[in-house]
């Protein structure tokens, strides 16, 4: 019966939002060309099924790596924050500034700096979109750490280190997949932003820009909505290893 | 024979912004083997800042904090704390919680005589069948009691207790109490009590140390006699009713409310 919910329930709210959008579409009588609906997405993933296929494996695989990068920099990143005062007045500025500047900015630095690294640029971008949530939730978690946790192993001669995996870094998982979940869509982000302005790109993105050349309406919102499934997929795999690590920190409601 | 505890001409100040801000200045306090110090003392005089000396989390500017004869120079495995937050671990289920310091301290025994003592404490302190709950599943009268086995469970010489009742509604904290005493009965260990509750004081320990405001230096020892089992219709007597008033008389010169010549010694 739970489990029936738990998918009943998201599948119908997606069921209405397709309704909703066809009839939107129909109301208002648009055209293709204005506006696709979800029963022109049909033909258009079968005409492209295989393009679809490859292209959404090319932008899934550099997303993930990109994500991956995120992780291990911005958990890095985070410790060393979330240990230092000093490191924590540091880099807090620089880290904000930098995740100000429009990434789109970024695009070009990228391509002349590693020309033709097609890959290389994608996974980079999807690395610099994501990784600053990551960084400041583990630097919020490990600084917030109450001195008594710490006194607690302390007082037993606990090392450094013992503090470490034993208290800070599970006490901080709630806090890290929390900031992952944000970190996923964001990534996705990255990585379309060079597929689809960088000339001669793979991926959805690429998918995306050269249904905009030929004025395929259609094909640009089936790339949308593939990119909004894969998203939805990523962050699923996200709550599944927040319930493996942190389901601790999940309470029943009542 | 050496008291456990010794602290001798203790003085400290923290660093602040301001300059130095002392904390103690002065302080004095023996506690023998098998004996329950209970330390009280104006709000922010210091009393926090005696549990870090005794348990090495902190040096003291000047004087002299010795364990069983020996100079403290830094966190040692024979001392066991709990603090007024249980501070459990979420992710760990009670049992897991209690075992955490085993983990850390070097121990003889096997994984299975670790978890039969943690099992045994918690039937100390009425918490069998709740070893594979989690620290959220549980009262807060329950998490302190498993905070206390955690702080027993490595069999320290010393435990410390900073105000571990503090936060609990005033039945619990009476239940506690009296649990207090059965602990004190099975697992005998030397005690110091920091605590805001004079009660509390004069019903768990057998000698009240009152420290002065900040800076905070010993003001006055009661010995409290000895009283037999736990009954909390010890605190209802006229002996309890004239050590509360001399304790409440203390506080008040310590808080600079009563002149000081007027000590009912």
């Amino acid at each position: 019966m739970d489990t029936l919910r738990k998918i009943l329930v998201p599948t119908a709210a997606m069921a209405i939002f397709l309704l909703l959008w066809e009839l939107v579409v129909y109301l208002n009588g648009w055209p293709n060309y204005k506006m696709a609906s979800p029963s022109d997405l049909i033909p258009a993933y079968q005409k492209y099924w295989s393009l679809f296929l490859t292209m959404g494996w090319q932008t899934l695989w550099r997303t993930v790596l990109g994500l991956v990068l995120a992780i291990i920099v911005g958990t890095a990143l985070g410790m060393v924050m979330g240990f230092s005062r000093l490191m924590r007045d540091a880099l807090y500025p620089l880290l904000v500034g930098f995740n100000a500047i429009p990434k789109a900015t970024v695009v070009p630095i990228l391509a002349l700096l590693f020309i033709g690294q097609h890959d290389l640029n994608t996974v980079l971008m999807a690395f610099m979109i994501s990784f600053f949530p990551i960084a400041v939730s583990v630097s919020i978690g490990l600084s917030t750490l109450e001195p008594e946790y710490r006194d607690i192993l302390r007082s037993l001669g606990a090392s450094q280190a013992q503090i470490f995996w034993k208290i800070a870094l599970p006490k901080t998982l709630p806090e890290f997949f929390g900031a992952l979940k944000v970190a996923v869509t964001l990534a996705f982000i990255g990585t379309n932003l060079v597929e689809i302005v960088s000339p001669h790109g793979r991926g959805l993105g690429a998918l995306f820009d050269s249904g905009k050349t030929n004025s395929d309406y259609p094909l640009m919102f089936a790339v949308l909505i593939a990119l909004g499934f894969l998203g939805i997929v990523l962050y699923y795999l996200v709550v599944a290893l927040e319930k493996t690590f942190a389901g601790w920190a999940e309470r029943n409601p009542g | 024979m050496y008291p456990m505890i010794k602290i001798e001409g203790v003085r400290h100040a923290y660093k602040t912004k301001s300059g130095p801000l002392p904390v103690l200045d002065g302080l004095e306090l023996s506690v023998d083997e098998g004996g329950f110090v209970a330390v009280v003392g104006p709000s922010g005089c210091g009393k926090s800042t005696l549990t870090r000396l005794i348990s090495g989390l902190m040096k003291p500017d000047e004087g002299m904090v010795m364990l069983h004869s020996e100079r403290v120079t830094g966190p040692r495995s024979t001392v066991g704390m709990a603090f007024q937050n249980p501070v459990l671990l979420e992710w760990r289920t009670i049992l897991d919680n209690i075992l955490l310091p085993l983990e850390i301290v070097p121990t003889k025994l096997s994984k299975k005589e670790q978890q039969d003592r943690a099992r045994y404490l918690l039937s100390i302190v009425g918490l069998e069948g709740f070893e594979e709950k989690r620290p959220s599943e549980l009262s807060g009268g329950m998490r302190q009691r498993a905070s206390l086995c955690r702080a027993l469970i490595h069999q320290p010489e010393v435990l410390i207790l900073d105000e571990p009742f503090g936060a609990l509604d005033a039945f619990t904290r009476e239940d506690l109490w009296q649990t207090m005493y059965k602990v004190k009965e099975k697992e005998p260990f030397t005690g110091v009590l920091i605590t805001h509750d004079l009660r509390e004081a004069i019903f768990l320990a057998d000698q009240v140390v009152v420290l002065s405001g900040r800076p905070a230096r010993t003001q006055y020892v009661l010995d409290v006699p000895d009283r037999g089992p736990a009954d909390l219709e010890h605190l209802y007597t006229p002996e309890a009713a004239e050590m509360l008033a001399i304790l409440r008389h203390q506080i008040e010169i310590a808080q600079g409310r009563a002149p000081a010549e007027g000590e009912a010694a």
